[in-house]
């Protein structure tokens, strides 16, 4: 293919990433583009170009080797919800931008320690950088079909060098918005996270394409390299040296996962909850499942058709080139570089802060910074970032030129990872036991390097660059016992897993004898405490101990130097607002200052933020046992205040419940007192004037016989009133309190409403009152207590008939079917019910507001009891408020 | 000159009783089925003596006690509550208003014939 043509390709995609990337940045808040698949996509940073290309040539020359690399992570993801959980929140705790960052605090806030993993991060890293650069060029000179020149003319003619340039611009631009390192970048995460996507589908295209479309499927494949020699090797473990290498790549990889500078980047610092770990342990598994699926059967295809002549880590594209399809291959190439620039830009990002906050700033440009203005501080670090960013990307080049060409993509790859894991004692060990110390952190990272160099490093820069071997074979002067590749005789192990034992051995030992032999300082066990029990809550602000002697004024002062006036003004105002200090204050105290360095560390990491508040603070040392009780104290006042809070607030809760059942009684009191108020009024009406009339009766015998009738039929009128009204209050208390036993049968309800005017009749016919009953052919059957629903009936047709004028009367009675309910409307024609008297006519004892009226004759009790009846009947008892002329009662009751 | 009664209360059937009795013990009676009908005979006549029941319809015991208490035409008047209210706070409340006295349902026709002989002689 026209290599002018793969070069539009190449700038075009490019264009593609930055808009994605830019769009990113302006929807940065939404959902888009902070979910947890995105989160999960974007750890898939972890496949390289060393997983697009290395895997199928690791599978072809040695077989399933290749899968250790990804059992690993797979291995590690259900621990994440352990180790990555917590990392995470510790790392937000205290606005941790780096791995650096994260070990040099955890060891009290060590500046040495910052820069001692920076820089075993950058010689880690560095070459595997140019691993990614030199796959670009391989892979455009074998879809370009042109011979590699890098080496042997300017670098201004290979398009490497501009792909590299290119990088590095976007890096800077994305990843240098803000000064605040530990805050998160969108752009660039959500460009990773497509890119993630792309290569996936590439891959699976190509093994798709090979398995498919190359040959008739897996089973066509696996028969016919079975057919070839030394088969047998490439499927299984041949022995128990064989299984050992296997099991220290394995925990090689499970490392890798936690600590490659561009995995903690993407994994802690740009984290944006702890909930998508969630989806991440399956899916992150998952996609590396997907990525693997192909892979031994590209390599196989591969074996077979192109044979052992040519280069395994590109049979990717020599197959699909071979077969004239420059379609597939160009596809292929794309997501080999979507691998390339994905691992270069989060690389390079993570390597540039580490090298400002931990390394230049720290070492170089505190003393500087105290002295300008904070704008200038600004844009001096997010300078010194850019230089950090082309530095990288251009020294990773030089490196490839230099070195790379004649190494493969794994056994760099696999170097890279053993140097990186010299950090995982103390970065693990230190994460889960308190006493693991400073001295013992920087020692056992610096033999562990050593011990790498001399058994890896060293080694394979002579053998494969100079072509000297004499030393590996013999030994240093001879000195057989420390052959590089088998140290102290073990000559079982393969090089890269030789020197991670050795490495790791003496890495783990050291850090272990020391810390037990060492006591650290105070500070160190202070940050130690913090994080070790960083779940715990009542270490956080409270949990930073220190004495001495030092002024809100100078800190605010130093904040304003290097934050400006504004932010600074704003963060501590918020500060003395949380913690309830007045503003005044002048003394500062333990918590400030463990603020104030946070609020630095995110522009200037941990070491330079501590370095400049110790410079204006008087700090006198604290003894270790201090540090434990002040903890200590802290957790027992924080749990006992828990335990106060939470008592309080069970209290204030009680105080409120009693308060309501109080009003609640207090009401049902009151009402109570209303009712029998009234009771008593209601029987003390017929009793005086029965007590009177029966006074006068006996005190006048000489009474004419007539009035002495008279009085006498008074007498038994207010005594049949008074039985009545008595029967009336126990009915509706038995009815309210539920003690009625009803004697539900199923009835013909127009037979009950016929029986119930015709007891009606006569009182209606001495008023002349009418009485209409709409006839319903349907029989309507309902269950019902009949003498309770004639008790209901009656009450509503004798009101309405009290109701209604003499002789004009009218009362009609209506039914209205439902499908499970029937309606029976009451309605007459009398003086209606007044508006404001709706609502309460069915209290019991209600009497109508309205003075104009007489005074109801009758109990007030009638209503009250029909609705209890009615309401026991699943039905419902109402009266239209619409009704211009006369009351309408309206009775809902199921029916079949 | 006989003296004047006006009873006032909702219930006719004490009322009837009250009727006979001050009939017979020389009153000039005068009925009231509630507070409005009251003020209209109070504005035609003025009796030496009233007695009012405190529930009533449209204008209730209270308010009529206010009209006598508030016209200087009625100063000599004496009020005795007839009602079945007999909670502290009720009796305070009518003597506060000026009531003469308090009598609570149901009452004896002798004592309450007694009372009003009392207070007016």
């Amino acid at each position: 293919m026209n290599s002018y043509s793969v070069i539009s390709i190449i700038i075009l995609y490019l264009l593609v990433l930055f808009g994605i990337a830019y769009w990113a940045e302006r929807k940065a808040k939404k959902r888009w583009v902070n979910n947890a698949y995105v989160y999960t996509l974007s750890l898939a940073v972890y496949c390289s170009a060393w997983t697009y290309y290395g895997s199928v040539g690791i599978a072809a020359r040695s077989g399933v080797s290749f899968l250790t690399t990804y059992l690993g992570p797979i291995i590690a993801a259900p621990l994440w919800i352990v180790v990555l959980k917590k990392v995470i929140r510790i790392s937000k705790q205290h606005k941790i931008s780096s791995i650096a960052d994260f070990i040099s605090l955890r060891y009290g806030n060590n500046r040495f320690l910052g820069g001692l993993v920076t820089v075993v991060c950058v010689i880690g890293i560095l070459p595997y950088i140019s691993l990614q650069l030199k796959a670009v060029s391989e892979t455009f000179s074998i879809l370009t079909s042109t011979p590699l020149t890098a080496s042997t003319s300017s670098v201004f003619t290979d398009t490497t060098f501009y792909v590299a340039i290119l990088l590095a611009t976007f890096v800077a631009f994305f990843g240098t918005r803000t000064v605040d390192a530990a805050r998160r970048r969108q752009g660039i995460i959500f460009s990773v996270a497509v890119e993630s996507i792309l290569k996936l589908v590439f891959f699976l295209a190509i093994g798709i394409y090979v398995t498919f479309y190359l040959f008739d499927g897996t089973s066509d494949i696996f028969n016919k390299i079975s057919k070839t020699d030394n088969f047998e090797s490439l499927i299984s473990l041949t022995s128990i040296e064989a299984g050992i290498n296997w099991y220290f790549m394995i925990a090689l990889s499970f490392f890798a996962i936690f600590l490659l500078p561009r995995q903690f980047q993407v994994s802690v610092i740009e984290n944006v909850t702890e909930k998508h770990l969630k989806k991440a342990i399956w899916l992150f598994p998952l996609y590396l499942l997907l990525f693997n699926i192909f892979v031994i059967f590209i390599a196989w295809g591969g074996r077979l058709s192109l044979g052992n002549t040519v280069n395994p880590d590109y049979f990717t594209l020599l197959l699909p080139l071979k077969e004239q399809n420059t379609v597939l291959a160009t596809l292929v190439f794309l997501g080999g570089f979507s691998a390339v620039i994905s691992m270069v830009v989060v690389s390079t990002l993570a390597l540039s802060t580490m090298l400002s906050n931990n390394l230049i700033i720290p070492y170089g440009f505190l003393d500087k910074f105290s002295r300008s203005h904070p704008e200038r501080i600004d844009y001096y670090i997010k300078n010194i970032r850019r230089i950090a960013i082309f530095s990288l990307i251009v020294g990773a080049y030089l490196f490839y030129i230099n070195f790379n060409i004649q190494l493969s993509l794994f056994s760099i790859g696999l170097i890279s990872f053993v140097v990186i894991a010299q950090l995982a004692p103390s970065f693990f060990i230190g994460l889960f036991w308190n006493r693991g110390s400073a001295r013992a952190a920087k020692l056992s990272i610096i033999s562990g390097s050593l011990i790498t160099t001399y058994t890896l490093i060293l080694p394979f820069v002579l053998d494969s660059i100079f072509d000297n071997a004499t030393y590996i074979e013999n030994g240093p002067f001879g000195f057989g016992l420390l052959r590089p590749y088998q140290l102290f005789g073990i000559d079982f192990l393969t090089p890269v897993t030789h020197a991670f034992f050795w490495s790791m051995f003496f890495n783990i030992l050291v850090y272990l004898a020391i810390s037990l032999a060492s006591v650290g300082n105070y500070r160190e066990r202070n940050y130690a405490e913090m994080f070790v029990h960083s779940n715990a809550h009542y270490l956080q602000e409270n949990a930073f101990v220190w004495k001495g002697e030092a002024y809100v004024q100078d800190i605010r002062n130093m904040l304003y130097t290097f934050l400006g006036r504004r932010k600074t003004d704003h963060a501590l105002h918020q500060f003395f607002n949380k913690y309830d200090i007045p503003l005044t204050t002048e003394r500062a105290d333990a918590r400030l200052i463990n603020f104030s360095e946070k609020l630095l560390t995110g522009s200037l990491g941990g070491a330079s933020s501590r370095i400049l508040i110790a410079s204006v603070i008087q700090e006198q040392p604290v003894s270790l046992v201090e540090v434990l009780e002040i903890l200590e104290e802290n957790k027992k006042a924080i749990s006992s205040n828990k335990t106060l809070t939470q008592k309080s607030k069970e209290l204030t809760k009680l105080t409120e419940e009693l308060k309501k059942a109080n009003h609640q009684l207090q009401l049902q009191d009151k009402l109570k007192d209303e009712f029998l108020d009234t009771v008593a009024h209601e029987l003390k009406t017929p009793i005086t004037a029965i007590r009177a009339t029966s006074e006068v009766l006996k005190d006048n015998e000489d009474m004419p016989d007539s009035l002495q009738q008279e009085f006498l039929s008074n007498i038994l009128h207010d005594s049949k009133r008074l039985s009545k009204l008595i029967n009336n209050i126990l009915d509706l208390e038995k009815l309210a309190s539920g003690r009625e036993i009803f004697d539900k049968k199923e009835h013909n309800l127009q037979k009950t409403i016929d029986r119930a005017v015709k007891g009606i009749l006569p009182i209606a016919k001495e008023k002349q009152v009418r009485i209409k009953v709409s006839k319903e052919i349907n029989i309507i059957k309902s269950r019902y207590d009949e003498d309770r629903m004639l008790q209901v009936f009656t009450n509503i047709l004798s009101n309405a008939i009290k109701f209604v004028e003499k002789e004009k009367g009218e009362i009609s009675i209506r039914y209205k079917r439902g499908t499970n309910a029937v309606l029976i409307q009451i309605e007459d024609n009398g003086k209606g019910i007044p508006k404001e008297d709706v609502p309460h006519i069915f209290d019991k004892f209600y009497q109508s507001k309205n003075q104009n009226l007489q005074k109801p004759v009758g109990s007030g009790f009638g209503l009250a009891i029909s609705k209890h009846i009615v309401e026991n009947h699943k039905g419902k008892i109402w009266v239209d408020e619409e009704v211009i002329t006369g009351a309408r009662f309206n009775i809902k009751l199921p029916c079949k | 000159m006989s003296k004047k009664i006006l009873i006032v209360d909702d219930e006719p059937n004490i009322v009837m009783s009250l009727e006979y009795t001050f009939k017979k013990h020389k009153y000039d009676v005068f009925i009231a089925r509630d507070g409005s009908e009251a003020i209209a005979i109070l504005k035609a006549e003025v009796p030496d003596i009233i007695l009012l029941d405190i529930m009533m319809p449209k204008v209730d015991g209270y308010q009529t006690l206010q009209f006598v208490k508030a016209n200087e035409a009625y100063k000599e008047v004496k009020v005795i509550f007839l009602t079945a209210k007999n909670k502290n706070s009720d009796i305070e409340k009518g003597l506060a208003m000026g009531v003469n006295a308090y009598v609570t349902k149901p009452f004896s026709v002798k004592k309450l014939v007694k009372k009003v002989d009392a207070l007016i002689n």
